[in-house]
């Protein structure tokens, strides 16, 4: 039977690369590949999944250098000469094996105050939202994030700047700008800018090429930039 | 967040005096190449700077530009490459902007009238 070579990254920030074989299939994803190695050949390994359909966001790794979302990646696709080399997603502290500690890049969620502000309460009346109103279109662009973090592995300027807020949670604090029923906007948008905020991105666009939803994070930073500039320019409230 | 409002400005004064840096540079350029045409000399360049008010005028706002520019760029290059943020970094891309500015000043008083 043909079978894959599979290096897996084994221990914590101090470790190395075990090789597994792993029998090949048709139609077989990463994640199937980490699954058969833990079930037939070493049940110790970490990795972490949930849905297996791409919803949940929580098997991203490093695959053969790049960050992807395992249970959607096909092994045709990424295995080059036979062979995969598997790591924990880069950018973050490695728990075990596998598997990432995501805790920094969701705290940066709530640093770039990712958090919907309401202006009404359960007394008043639903604010009605036209879906062709711009703000909405912006929203809806942008809003299928997953929180899986392959946007913040692939992003060199978190590897420079480990304050650095990140493509998905500068991403998430975009879509609430364009949120007409948000009552926090003048303080996000000083929370999103400067040394780690939308201001340090280069625009090398690693995260709206790696995003599996295929998002631009990098489009949503651009506008956040570009608010900072009407609100700098016209001062606070409502851009022009 | 006053931080928040500095750092946005200096962000659009980088940007700003990149679009004017573009133009001036195209400008100066052009001037080259038509100047050297009748051959280089400094008696030529000095008659041509001493004539015009322009000319100094367009190097002035030239070299405030590029102090502006330069400045603001090495202090993101001193974060991102050095890690060094802060008061201290501040305080030596200010003055490394502010010696550019006046030695560029200087030039352009020297050679107009």
């Amino acid at each position: 039977m043909e079978t894959l070579k599979v290096d897996v990254w084994r221990g914590g920030a101090e470790g190395a690369y075990q090789r597994f074989e792993v029998p090949r299939r048709g139609s077989q994803t990463v994640l199937d590949v980490v699954t058969h190695i833990q079930r037939f050949i070493d049940p110790t390994l970490a990795y972490r999944f949930a849905c297996r359909v791409g919803m949940c966001g929580s098997c991203a790794m490093m695959v053969n250098g790049a960050p992807r979302w395992t249970c959607r990646t096909h092994v045709d696709k990424v295995a080059r000469d036979g062979s995969l080399r598997l790591a924990p997603l880069a950018n973050l502290p490695v728990v075990r094996d596998l598997v990432a500690d995501m805790r920094e890049f969701f705290d940066k969620w709530a640093r770039a105050r990712g958090q919907f502000a309401p202006t009404r309460t359960r007394h008043e009346a639903f604010t009605k939202v036209d879906p062709r109103t711009p703000e909405r279109r912006e929203a809806d662009a942008a809003i299928e994030c997953i929180g899986c973090g392959v946007c913040y592995a692939a992003c060199d300027v978190v590897k420079w700047n480990p304050e650095y807020l990140g493509p998905a949670a500068l991403n998430r604090a975009w879509t609430l700008q364009q949120d007409v029923r948000d009552g926090a906007r003048e303080a996000r948008l000083d929370a999103v800018s400067g040394d780690a905020g939308c201001h340090s991105c280069h625009t090398q666009m690693s995260c709206t090429e790696f995003c599996p939803k295929h998002l631009s994070p990098t489009r949503s930073i651009a506008g956040l930039k570009r608010e900072s500039l009407w609100s700098l320019l016209y001062g606070r409230g409502r851009k022009p | 967040m006053r931080d928040a409002r500095a750092e946005v400005f200096l962000w659009a004064a980088q940007r700003v005096t990149a679009v004017f840096l573009a133009f001036f540079v195209l400008v100066h350029l052009a001037t080259i190449v038509y100047a050297v045409r009748g051959g280089l000399g400094a008696a030529e360049i000095l008659a041509r700077t001493h004539s015009s008010l322009a000319i100094p005028l367009f190097y002035a706002l030239f070299v405030l530009a590029a102090s502006i520019h330069g400045a603001i760029g090495l202090r993101n290059i001193a974060a991102e490459w050095l890690g060094w943020r802060g008061a201290s970094a501040n305080a030596v891309v200010s003055l490394i902007g502010l010696v550019l500015l006046a030695l560029g000043l200087r030039a352009v008083l020297a050679v107009s009238a």
